[in-house]
């Protein structure tokens, strides 16, 4: 009595909704910040803003203790080059780490100033990331006396492709000692500690709250942020927050280009939670937003695909040797320490190896040889990388189950068998609101951290970005009083939220999920004209004018599901619109336009901007390295900072 | 055969079944509908049984839920058939599968 149809083969009737009904009833939050997620970024927003005096809310979509991206668990803490086992100066990666362009060099300098602080606090909350128990006595890159463990990864060159074993002078490590600048940690740990601390702390959880929009004052698009408008996922409850700062921390957008729940349920990597909420409710009160042209190929876990960590090899396997079906050793890279971490092959390596298979001298498939490393080497791999990393402990604890060993197995591994991926598949991730130096959008009390920074959305940046967000937005609280939120918006919002509920047929969300992502496989996706876009502003119009009206939800939960489409429709138009402006390629930013082919031409060497004003869409633009210099200004704004850094 | 009433239902999702719960060691707690990213999960109506898989199609596999359970065996994954791993034993030769039921 498990399953659904159990309960109609048994009782003949569905099951009641578990959860009081509330359509319509408002709940009124007054607070000094809004954290909206309640992800790594968002957790760390909320602890930092607290232990600076504000009263803090979060409002999550999931459950604070195992929400986002990295609630699961994380396995590496990259880029914490102030760690005190880093043979690399902090601001001296961080310029290697910005030496390219499009990349938000603000988050960068934060990162690898302040991410050893942010783990250390870790700890200090209960999150492990010491061997304290000698499980890993003997492993490369443990340090005996911390028990910190460094991984391969960065060890050689700021960079996880082919040239990561090139080595890359720094002159701040003149005799080439491995650069130490990432570590090993036992992530799962992480974020059960980071709730215990927020509730600790005296932080409102809301959980099942998505935040569908943000109040601006006197309901004015581009004024100061207010406030913003919620709704519960399991009572359908309404919900009006009053703050005077709020800060995003909702991540990218990963199914914006696919939605395919059959074959291997909801699985792009990320939970269907992540849909551009941020970006989207940030454009519609007015900020402006910048790199929203770029988008990322999907290479992996969409249910056509395997998942992620299903073969050796083609992810985070430290160590492993990749060998052909004989157990022959491939010119693959190991993503250890012979290699720098590198995760694939360059293009000569592989060129060898494609050769190598048509003349006989490998076989298809390939293999991760895990029984042919060092035991403890296996052991820093499969138990603890694979144990603490987000989503693959129930992998390797499955495999276990049905009689894997490692010390016995070889894993096989997708590459070559597995067919592409299509290059229409892609992560709308990527871009967001353009920030200064205080994490601040262009609209006053709007803040953001993590990936919404356009930025990589790895962990430790999450946490780092989060934690000086709210640091920052809870010094801003301690300047203004709370704004003036707009009664006609909020019953406008309402009115958006609730039309779902309001039909019982139509179109659900899942229909109207994958219509929008076909529309952005056809007109945004490899090939780009503007003919092609302007085709996919008038499908997302059609979308919004046909098939949205028709849009019905059975349940508070399917109603969230629903709005949240209605995030990724707008998330599509910021995204098109902003690959029409850009109208020239660019290789950084995966944008490759038929009509304007020349790459990366210098009077393009800018971040465009797109934002609203009066509704209406406006571009503009930033120079590259807006952001200026960037120790000079982390250093101008953080004068009262005091971390590990500054003690040196 | 047990002659049972047949009802018109729709196909279920692919997969339907993301985990197996246990009934004899789950206790119905509701830890995994509180840690559920996605609200895969519903607790049972009737107190102290395992919960209902009422979102399937949602899961993406973090892992939470099974991880998390206080009751270790009384939840796990149930892989669907093509997301099942293949291996090499290295002294045999032989290719094995993640046959699990």
């Amino acid at each position: 009595m498990t399953r659904w149809h159990d309960f109609i083969e048994k009782d003949g009737k569905a099951p009641a909704w578990p959860y009081p009904i509330h359509y319509d009833k408002e709940q009124e939050i007054e607070t000094d910040i809004l954290v909206i997620g309640g992800g790594i970024a968002g957790c760390w927003a909320a602890i930092a803003a607290a232990r600076n005096g504000a009263k803090v809310a979060i409002a999550e979509k999931g459950d604070v203790s195992r929400s986002g991206a990295g609630g699961p668990g994380c396995d590496h803490w990259c880029n914490v080059p102030a760690n005190p086992l880093s043979n690399v100066d902090p601001d001296e990666w961080a310029s290697a780490m910005a030496n390219m362009p499009y990349c938000n060099g603000i988050g960068i300098q934060i990162q690898c100033r302040e991410d050893w602080d942010t783990l250390v606090e870790m700890e200090d909350m209960g999150g492990k990331i010491r061997d304290t128990k000698d499980e890993y006595v003997g492993a490369k890159g443990r340090d005996t006396k911390s028990k910190i463990m460094i991984s391969p990864r960065y060890t050689r060159n700021v960079s996880f492709g082919p040239d990561a074993a090139d080595r890359r002078k720094f002159k701040s490590n003149p005799q080439d000692k491995l650069n130490n600048t990432v570590i090993r940690v036992w992530g799962t740990t992480f974020k059960a500690a980071l709730k215990k601390e927020c509730k600790k702390l005296g932080v409102k959880i809301f959980d099942r709250v998505m935040i569908t929009s943000l109040l601006t004052e006197k309901g004015v698009q581009g004024a100061r942020v207010v406030g913003a408008t919620g709704l519960n996922g399991r009572t359908g409850e309404f919900m009006i927050f009053k703050s005077k700062a709020s800060i995003v921390a909702t991540a990218g957008d990963w199914s914006l280009y696919l939605l395919n729940t059959e074959l291997a349920g909801y699985n792009t990597f990320r939970s269907r939670t992540i849909t551009g909420d941020g970006n989207a409710m940030a454009f519609k009160a007015g900020a402006e937003l910048t790199l929203m042209e770029r988008t990322g190929d999907m290479h992996l876990a969409t249910g056509f695909k395997h998942t992620w960590y299903g073969g050796a090899g083609d992810a985070s396997y430290e160590n492993v040797p990749i060998v052909d079906a004989k157990g022959k050793r491939l010119p693959w890279p190991t993503q250890g320490w012979e290699d720098g971490g590198a995760m694939r092959p360059s293009q000569k390596d592989m060129e060898k190896i494609l050769a190598g298979l048509k003349s006989g001298q490998y076989q298809l498939p390939f293999f991760g040889d895990f029984p042919a490393m060092k035991d403890i080497e296996r052991s820093a791999t499969w138990d603890l990388m694979l144990g603490e990393e987000s989503t693959t402990k129930n992998i390797t604890d499955s495999y276990e189950r049905a009689g894997f060993n490692p010390s016995k197995h070889l894993l096989m591994n997708f590459s070559l068998i597995e067919g592409n991926t299509p290059t229409q598949w892609r992560t709308a991730g990527g871009g967001g609101p353009m920030v200064d130096w205080n994490l601040k959008t262009t609209l006053d009390g709007l803040y953001v951290a993590g990936e919404n920074t356009f930025a990589a959305g790895d962990h430790s940046y999450a946490a780092a970005t989060g934690r000086y967000a709210g640091r920052k937005a809870a010094a801003y609280t301690k300047q203004v009083a709370q704004g003036v939120v707009s009664k006609q918006q909020i019953n406008q919002e309402k009115k958006r939220v609730y039309a779902p509920i309001k039909r019982t047929s139509g179109i659900d969300w899942k229909e109207l999920h994958a219509g929008i992502a076909k529309a952005m496989q056809y007109f945004c996706s490899e090939y780009k004209t503007d003919l092609l876009l302007n085709m996919g502003l008038d499908a997302l119009k059609e979308i919004e004018e046909v098939h949205v009206p028709r849009l019905y939800a059975l349940d508070p939960h399917k109603l969230m599901r629903a709005v949240e489409d209605l995030s990724l429709l707008t998330h599509g138009r910021i995204i098109i619109n902003a690959a029409l402006a850009r109208k020239t390629s660019s290789r950084m930013l995966n944008h490759f336009r038929i009509d304007y082919p020349q790459l990366d031409p210098p009077e393009w060497d800018k971040y465009l901007t797109i934002k609203l004003a009066n509704d209406k869409v406006k571009i503009g633009s930033k120079p590259q390295r807006y952001f200026g210099d960037m120790v000079k200004n982390y250093e101008k704004y953080n004068k009262d900072y005091t971390g590990v850094y500054k003690r040196k | 055969m047990t002659q049972q009433k047949t009802y018109a239902l729709p196909n279920t999702t692919t997969p339907g079944s993301n985990v197996i719960f246990n009934p004899a060691k789950c206790n119905g707690c509701n830890h995994c509908v509180e840690v559920c990213q996605c609200d895969v999960y519903i607790p049972n109506p009737v107190k102290g049984k395992p919960p209902v898989i009422l979102h399937p199609d949602e899961c993406w596999y973090c892992g939470c839920c099974v991880n998390d359970c206080p009751r270790p065996g009384a939840v796990y994954f149930n892989w669907p058939v093509q997301q099942r791993a293949y291996w090499m034993d290295k002294k045999t030769g032989k290719i094995l599968r993640d046959s699990q039921t």
